[in-house]
């Protein structure tokens, strides 16, 4: 693997992040095993298509970025990762999704997120303590009920992996809604992830937060790339450029390229990737 | 963002608050003046109509009411002195509103439920709207009426009062209280089902994205969502029940005093006729049999006292749940 020779002519700036480049992390994800693979997915609101035919593959320990202007179907193909799409009535696909090779829709819709796990735009803790927010995802896998004291590790192991446990060990019946944006936002983080899910979903999760809060949840998610793979959708390009391994650019429904986050960001293939990258539009 | 972060912040000091100058009410068209002017007549006429019923029961409620009539049972007297005071009422008041809302809001939950998360076959569901509808629309005199032929049928004798002669007569505690649950039920199903309906679809989400089915959502999530709101219908059906006087004067038989019907203590009460304020105020007014109009003042004005508390709860209740964001909206008796 040759070294990128952007690394050794870039000139001095701040310090290099913990990680190394952008194309090492995607060369290295790339060796990853593949967890899920959309093949031909189109989907459909009313029969119009809002995703038409996209593929590609997801890996673990990696962070995969889907960006594009609003309304080119990046939030639709990520909802239909773990099936929410089916919650909308008027809604439709075609095409295949398997996770570690099984088809996602031959899979009990419960089974299936507490494996493929989201984290949403807005920060939406339930009226429950920090506790019970987190414990909510976690109770009811078994017929019995389990007890606090069993649960108690699980939920400081999450809030410790989503960063908030220091902020919140004082207190953990205090009501989640007291929280800060951020910190809710790291709690339904710490949530998502409490079932251990193999893929973490987050849509835009950083767009109703202030930039200290942004910080925190992307280095959060430089973090947690290394125990499954993360799918973000987001606006931001720069949030996209500085913590993704792969990029997959869309608009109007298709999935216009797909490439390392170096290469989409400094050399896209694709005219209107490159359009949109240089502010052209959206 | 480090370099950001190490940037000095100014001190800010926010200036004192000043207006910029409005257009006044002499320079809007007329019907906008006009509009103003009955929007305020309206608000204020309101006011000192309230105001107005609230001070002539003070006034004449507060002078007549004393400790003695509160914790001693009304008695037949031909002496006023030796009548004695409104307990009974006060405990069948009580005793009404309790079974009308413990049987009003588990059900008036679970239709809400049902209609805003299920909602289907969707004829069905605008049916079940309709008829909490006309539940609610339904004058208190015809549901006391429906009422009191129902608790006479062999089945439901049970729970009725009993003659001696063993006639079933329709009249008890159980009858009244079940039939004012009727009258609780419409006010607990709207607002709970105001409280579902606003409640952000992102919330079903994120507990479906977890893994969670419908009945966990239900259950751990949207109910617990929506308990001010569960909680102000209540106790606005509360205040509805502790008004109603035509239910009371056929379900419950109006009479002086609670008189229990068999030996088990709580179910013989129960089962028993008796009284409320509302029926008391009826009985001992001007228009009634008592000719107590100083009682009936003085029950008047803890009627009164009784619903301005409901309101306050509600009141108090809203004002949590809008802190808290979860309240679909303010109500009140």
């Amino acid at each position: 693997m040759s070294i990128d020779p952007l690394i050794i002519d870039r000139p001095e700036g701040p310090p290099a992040p913990h990680v190394t480049s952008n194309t090492l992390r995607a060369v290295a994800s790339q060796t990853r095993p593949e967890r899920m693979r959309l093949s031909d997915i189109s989907v459909f609101y009313d029969g119009v298509p809002a995703v038409r035919q996209a593929s590609l593959s997801i890996h673990q320990g990696e962070v995969l970025a889907l960006i594009g202007p609003s309304g080119c179907g990046k939030t639709t193909l990520l909802r239909t990762l773990n099936r929410l799409t089916e919650l909308t009535p008027n809604a439709s696909h075609s095409g295949r999704i398997t996770l570690d090779g099984d088809d996602i829709h031959e899979l009990e819709d419960t089974r299936l997120r507490t494996r493929v796990s989201m984290v949403f735009q807005q920060p939406n803790p339930f009226p429950m303590s920090i506790f019970d927010n987190v414990a909510f995802a976690l109770r009811e896998q078994s017929r019995r009920r389990p007890r606090r004291r069993e649960l108690e590790p699980l939920v400081t192991q999450a809030l410790q992996r989503a960063g908030l446990y220091d902020e919140v060990r004082d207190n953990l019946d205090r009501p989640a809604l007291r929280l800060s944006g951020g910190q809710q936002q790291r709690l339904c983080i710490a949530r998502a992830i409490a079932t251990e899910p193999e893929i973490l979903l987050m849509d835009e999760p950083c767009s109703a937060l202030d930039p200290r809060s942004t910080a925190v949840i992307e280095k959060l998610i430089l973090q947690l790339r290394s125990e499954l793979a993360v799918v973000i959708v987001t606006h931001n390009l720069q949030q996209a450029r500085r913590v993704a391994d792969r990029v997959a650019f869309m608009y109007l429904g298709d999935l216009v390229e797909l490439g390392t986050a170096d290469q989409l960001f400094d050399a896209p293939r694709e005219e209107r990737t490159r359009d949109y990258i240089a502010g052209a539009f959206g | 963002m480090a370099d950001a972060e190490r940037l000095p912040q100014p001190v800010l000091q926010a200036p004192r608050r000043r207006r910029g100058r409005r257009s006044s009410v002499r320079s809007w068209r007329r019907t906008d003046q006009l509009i103003w002017a009955l929007a305020w007549l309206a608000g204020i006429g309101v006011c000192v109509v309230v105001g107005a019923i609230v001070a002539f029961l003070t006034a004449k409620g507060l002078g007549a009411l004393s400790p003695k009539l509160l914790v001693t049972r009304p008695s037949p007297s031909v002496d006023q002195s030796g009548s004695g005071g409104f307990l009974d009422p006060i405990i069948g008041t009580l005793t009404l509103a309790a079974i009308g809302t413990l049987i009003a809001t588990p059900l008036a939950l679970m239709t809400a439920v049902w209609v805003v998360e299920y909602g289907r076959p969707r004829w069905l569901a605008a049916t079940v709207e309709t008829s909490i509808e006309m539940v609610a629309a339904t004058p208190d005199i015809v549901l006391a009426i429906f009422g009191l032929a129902l608790f006479q049928f062999g089945i439901l004798a049970p729970l009725s009062f009993r003659g001696s002669g063993g006639g079933v007569y329709g009249r008890s505690f159980f009858a009244a209280g079940i039939t004012m649950s009727l009258i609780a039920l419409p006010l607990t199903y709207t607002a709970t089902r105001n409280g579902l309906r606003s409640t952000p679809r992102q919330l079903r989400e994120a507990s479906y994205a977890l893994g969670k089915t419908r009945a966990a959502t239900i259950r751990r999530v949207l109910v617990p969502r929506v308990r001010s709101d569960v909680a102000t219908g209540a106790t606005l059906g509360m205040g509805r029940i502790i008004g109603s006087t035509a239910i009371v004067v056929l379900l419950l038989g109006a009479t002086l005093q609670n008189s229990s019907q068999g030996s088990v203590p709580l179910l013989g009460f129960l089962r028993g006729t008796g009284s409320t304020l509302t029926s008391y105020v009826l009985e001992n007014s001007p228009a009634g049999e008592g000719n107590a109009p100083q009682k009936a003042y003085a029950a008047a004005f803890v009627l009164l006292l009784i619903v301005l508390v409901l309101n306050a709860i509600v009141a108090r209740i809203s004002r949590i749940g809008d802190a808290a964001g979860l309240s679909a909206g303010r109500l009140s008796l």
